[in-house]
């Protein structure tokens, strides 16, 4: 699993002294004030990064294609097809986790591969959440690119590929925008991973498919709303930190 | 030279000693995990029970002994028991006879065994506007929360909380309804929350009150059974193995292994010690001299049913 080192750094990261003086800024206790065991936070951070990130990466790779080739591409029934997309940034998250539920479930298609209450199933409905805000907001932004450059790079003898690996170069700034609302998305939805992940920590209080956002709704539901508030401030900060790396990463920041 | 020679011999044989014995223990291991270990056993569970933090705390004790894990989810009664209908769970744990009658009639749930009781409670405002307070009849005191109209709130989620509420309302001979009656469709700290916030009256399971107590200024009204309030407040909790007939993926034998763990005097002892604000959250029912037939099949069952 090529995500998980990635991720253990940004865990690290997000465990730094940093994020214990900002709650305290904020006149919420401080973490090591909360009732929870040594490795509950943590762990709960790791598994919504492992499963935001997992689900987007793949989300990108399936949606980039898809809208680089729609952005390029002219026929009948493109208007319909983006509609179609468009629908999708809408779908209510619960419906997406009832959806993936009766599909892994023991009963469903896929219910033999035992998919039921893992990361795998929640890997499954975050990513059907993801893609249509990933597809949308990058063909967009390929649709925006100037006609001019794809003509250029034709007329200096490119392939296709050639093509519409400038036009992604064009566009980097708009999909990388697509990316973080679709990991934005991913990583703030509570409603299909509690369908599907079941809110799960081992008896040693080590998260196995409790997200952020599910541990948050936990505490809430217990009336626990100081808990919940901290929780949300994590969650803040990691998906600040994550949009800081990206934006960083995209050089200038988007134009 | 001699002695030495000795030690080295004694080294020599200290060593081939250990070795054995390394070897020997790994061969016992490997016997061992052979069985059930590194298996997982899904426990669908009420929140109620969940939120106590009961099950983490005895969890720990059945992992060890089998080298398994169980992966407890919290739902609503309802949706505890539909996750066993979908073949989604391999033990269920749930709070509402009714609904288990009907789980096991339909064929879904085997070897049921009553496990641990608590009780309901009737809580409300201080100033009690419906003056119900110390009310003998938990009935009697919804009939007076609807005559005075006064605000109350229900779980409304289909939980066993919530079955019992509208069988209380039903007993009553009451239709819960009109802007004083809420459905929140929250869980029961929620709910206790909002009863808290309006000053309304709710029912709430005692276990989830005395967690959150120092939190509201809610006070228990109406006792139940536990500090001799009426027996219809009692809240007995079941436990259940999926059917393997019905869901072949089942893991059964892990779940059988479960039930009995957990209806064992040791596991009832561990339920009976555990604490929350120093008060005993459930008393253990599985450990009993006395025969307890009706515990294996849904209520009013008799073997004349068979040919129904």
């Amino acid at each position: 699993m090529p995500f998980e080192s990635a991720t253990q750094a940004i865990v690290a990261l997000s465990a730094s002294p940093a994020l214990v003086d900002l709650s305290t800024l904020l006149g919420f206790p401080t973490l090591l004030d909360l009732p929870f065991r040594e490795g509950y936070v943590s762990s709960i951070v790791y598994v919504s990064l492992y499963v935001s990130l997992v689900a987007v990466t793949l989300s990108t790779l399936f949606s980039v294609p898809i809208a680089v080739v729609l952005g390029l591409t002219d026929f009948p029934g493109k208007g319909f097809v983006k509609s179609v997309i468009n629908t999708g940034m809408g779908f209510p998250s619960v419906v997406v986790g009832l959806v993936v539920l009766f599909a892994v479930s023991n009963q469903g298609p896929l219910g033999s591969l035992d998919l039921v209450f893992t990361r795998e199933a929640m890997i499954m409905s975050q990513f059907v959440l993801a893609t249509p805000p990933i597809t949308a907001i990058s063909l967009a932004a390929v649709s925006g690119v100037d006609r001019g450059v794809r003509d250029a790079a034709r007329a200096l003898g490119g392939t296709r590929l050639d093509v519409a690996l400038v036009v992604i170069k064009e566009a980097r700034y708009g999909i990388a925008t697509a990316i973080l609302a679709g990991f934005g998305r991913a990583i703030s939805e509570v409603g299909s991973v509690l369908i599907v992940g079941g809110n799960i920590t081992s008896a040693d209080g080590i998260s196995k498919t409790r997200t952020l956002t599910t541990a948050i709704q936990l505490e809430a539901r217990q009336g626990q709303y100081e808990t919940a508030m901290v929780l949300g401030a994590v969650l803040v900060v990691l998906v600040l930190a994550v949009n800081a790396v990206v934006v960083r990463f995209g050089d200038r920041g988007v134009q | 030279m001699t002695i030495q020679r000795r030690g080295v011999l004694t080294a020599l044989g200290a060593g081939a000693v250990a070795g054995l014995a390394g070897c020997s223990g790994l061969g016992g291991g490997e016997e061992e995990s052979a069985g059930v270990t590194g298996e997982t056993l899904t426990l669908t569970t009420t929140t109620s029970t969940y939120d106590t933090g009961l099950l983490d705390e005895i969890h720990g004790d059945f992992e060890g002994m089998y080298g398994v894990t169980v992966d407890a989810v919290a739902r609503g009664t309802g949706a505890a028991l539909e996750s066993g209908r979908n073949g989604n769970a391999d033990v269920v744990m749930v709070h509402a006879r009714g609904l288990e009658d009907e789980f096991m009639r339909e064929g879904y749930g085997i070897n049921r065994r009553d496990l641990m009781f608590n009780d309901f409670v009737i809580v409300g405002p201080e100033d009690d506007p419906a003056g119900i307070e110390g009310m003998d009849s938990a009935t009697e005191a919804l009939t007076a929360v609807a005559d005075a109209g006064a605000a109350f709130v229900s779980r409304g989620d289909d939980s066993g909380t919530h079955t019992k509420e509208r069988n209380l309302w039903e007993a009553a001979g009451t239709e819960p309804g009109g802007d004083w009656y809420q459905e929140t469709g929250t869980g029961m700290g929620e709910a206790l929350n909002v009863a808290d916030q309006q000053g309304a009256y709710t029912l709430a399971d005692r276990g989830t009150f005395i967690s959150q107590r120092s939190e509201i200024d809610l006070a228990v009204l109406v006792q139940g059974p536990i500090e001799d309030g009426p027996e219809i407040l009692a809240n007995p909790y079941g436990i259940m193995a999926a059917n393997p007939g019905v869901h072949g993926n089942a893991n059964y034998d892990l779940a059988m292994a479960y039930i009995g763990w957990i209806t064992s005097p040791g596991t009832q002892k561990a339920i009976s010690s555990y604490q929350v604000d120093g008060e005993q959250l459930f008393f253990p029912e599985a450990v009993s001299e006395d025969p307890n037939f009706g515990q294996y099949v849904p209520e009013g069952w008799s073997g004349d049913d068979a040919d129904a």
